[in-house]
């Protein structure tokens, strides 16, 4: 009797504290996050004080958001940076590593693996080891402080994990697919795009939101390669606001900045979370 | 079927064919096979392989930004051994290294625990706790020098609130709290990345294993001991590893939050080589630089590759 009173009172128990722990530190995990959002929208004389509590108290605004508008060539022209650098980024990155990843899967040809290990192998190596000297051949192809030069080291930065994506994922469609293909006679080329590529797609989708991800929040190539105010990144001129090259830090403008900057990797997370775990976990398994 | 025909008729043509013809098909299809990673290659040479081989060329120079480089062999080596600064920064990088390795992975070990059956809600905990590392580490950064700020911040001005401070501490004034505050908000934004590293290899442990040994009697801490954490060393050594790798080569925080003060405590090693190079431009000594840090990172790697490889470490 006494113990079928006290078997669901411990389970309730054991419920409460898991849940109870579980809300806790996703509290813990989002406030920083939610608090930075909020004070965005608060009018920018409030924005100044202390952000207790976070929600805006003087009414919604969007004061905040006006002043960092305000900043050099205005937000728009370094959103725009930021956009154009991104989607080249992820539009290279799968073109170059969906070749790549069907050449190495699927032909054969002198020191193949000795090429493979060697794109593979630049992931060992820290690119900030190599930024003066990306630097000077950049200047002297003339793409020196240019959003082309910037795309192209990203693009090569993203490589080692994109093609080592890529070429396992052709590695799990079996050949005779694109055997029957090519039997009924359509070119290599066909293949790839027409049979090969939707088979291939989830592995195109990790490859593209890491690309974005990665050249989206870029800090450091991005303050070395690109000089000129105007080609600024988001990261790069936010980070000049904060260390006041723009006059005194408004704060409420620089949390509208980082706001901007967080809203669409957060959006592509969560719509793309499968694909994104994926590529998280394809360097764990492997 | 049609293309069982096919196959069949092709057998019987390439069968026919003279030998010669046979090794040219094959040549062009190496070739094509080469055409396809070409972009790829080209890449990597162009800017990954040739600047490898001009750092070290460098390295090997007085190299200013505008006028001319002069060799001066091991000169830049030998400059590196009295800096002051170099040093002070590679013993601060290990520190935090050291520090934040640990404090990550005494955060994300429990969660991963924590998570990894699946319950109700036990998903939106999980993208709960990983929301931040899909943030970029400059936002990241530029939101916790918000909070850490002494006028408009939340941290100091909450805890005077709170009454748990008399007045207000400029938390970026002191080494230490500049310190700790990084070392929270690098947990804060990457324990969630470990958390799902530990958990594929948590979930990779057969729960026959843990069911006979729970019925053997073994208590959760012993259960936790002598299976979970032998059977996941390869994890936990990627996991390690990914973390010292990222936090040896730490700069946007220190660069953002705490732009390398209070008087130079924080700097780190990628951030004196980016002084060095693009501040005061020393580009030949800032290549020397890189190339110690490049030696450390590779010995790091391949460390790395030992440890995953061992078949013992399964």
């Amino acid at each position: 009797m006494a113990r079928t009173r006290t078997a669901p009172a411990h389970r309730l128990f054991a419920t409460l504290r898991y849940h109870g722990f579980g809300i806790g530190a996703s509290i813990l995990f989002l406030a920083p996050l939610v608090w930075s959002v909020l004070v965005s929208f608060k009018p920018s004389i409030e924005a100044r004080q202390p952000p207790l509590p976070p929600w805006p108290v003087g009414g919604f605004s969007l004061q905040s958001y006006d002043n960092l508008a305000q900043y050099g060539a205005g937000i728009w022209t370094y959103a725009g940076n930021s956009i154009a650098v991104s989607l080249a980024t992820v539009v290279a990155s799968v073109l170059v590593s969906l070749l790549a990843g069907y050449g190495f899967s699927r032909f054969q040809f002198p020191l193949k693996n000795v090429l493979f290990v060697l794109i593979i192998s630049t992931v060992m190596i820290p690119f900030q080891s190599i930024l003066t000297p990306l630097f000077l051949i950049l200047t002297k192809l003339g793409l020196q402080n240019t959003l082309t030069g910037i795309v192209l080291v990203y693009v090569t930065l993203q490589l080692p994990f994109s093609t080592f994506m890529m070429r396992n994922a052709f590695d799990a469609v079996p050949k005779e697919i694109e055997d029957a293909a090519r039997v009924d006679g359509a070119s290599v080329f066909a293949v790839l795009t027409r049979i090969m590529l939707p088979l291939v797609l989830p592995g195109v989708a990790t490859v593209a939101i890491f690309a974005f991800l990665a050249s989206w929040n870029e800090f450091l190539a991005a303050l070395i390669l690109l000089t000129d105010q105007k080609k600024y990144t988001l990261p790069v001129l936010m980070a000049a606001v904060r260390s006041g090259q723009f006059g005194t830090i408004d704060w409420g403008a620089v949390q509208s900045g980082v706001t901007l900057m967080m809203a669409p990797c957060l959006a592509l997370f969560l719509l793309l979370q499968r694909y994104y775990i994926r590529g998280l976990t394809a360097g764990a398994v492997k | 079927m049609n293309s069982g025909v096919m196959t069949d008729q092709q057998q019987q043509l390439t069968d026919g064919r003279p030998r010669r013809r046979r090794t040219a098909r094959q040549r062009r299809k190496q070739l094509v096979g080469l055409l396809f990673v070409a972009p790829a290659l080209a890449l990597v040479l162009l800017f990954f392989v040739i600047p490898l081989g001009m750092a070290f060329w460098m390295s090997l120079h007085n190299w200013p930004l505008l006028g001319k480089p002069r060799f001066i062999g091991l000169g830049n080596y030998a400059r590196l051994l009295d800096d002051a600064q170099f040093w002070a920064s590679m013993r601060f990088t290990v520190y935090y290294t050291l520090i934040v390795t640990v404090a990550i992975f005494s955060i994300a070990f429990p969660l991963a625990l924590f998570v990894e059956k699946t319950r109700s809600l036990t998903k939106l905990y999980r993208t709960a706790f990983f929301l931040p590392v899909v943030v970029g580490f400059g936002s990241a950064s530029l939101l916790w020098a918000w909070l850490l700020d002494v006028d408009s911040g939340l941290f100091s001005p909450a805890a005077e609130r709170l009454g748990l401070m008399d007045q207000r501490v400029n938390l970026l004034a002191g080494f230490d709290t500049t310190f700790w505050s990084i070392i929270i908000m690098v947990v804060w934004k990457t324990a969630g990345f470990n958390m799902i590293i530990l958990l594929t290899g948590l979930q990779g442990i057969s729960t026959e294993v843990q069911e006979a040994a729970r019925i053997d009697g073994a208590s959760p801490w012993q259960r936790f001991r002598r299976i979970t954490l032998p059977l996941m060393r390869r994890t936990i050594a990627l996991a390690l590893i990914l973390s010292v790798a990222g936090s040896m080569l730490a700069f946007d925080q220190f660069y953002i939050i705490a732009d390398g003060g209070p008087q130079n405590s924080t700097v780190t090693a990628v951030y004196w080589i980016f002084s060095q190079s693009f501040g005061s431009f020393r580009l030949g000594y800032g290549a020397a630089l890189s190339m110690v840090l490049l030696v450390i990172l590779v010995f790091i790697s391949v460390v790395q590759l030992r440890l995953l490889r061992n078949p013992e470490g399964m």
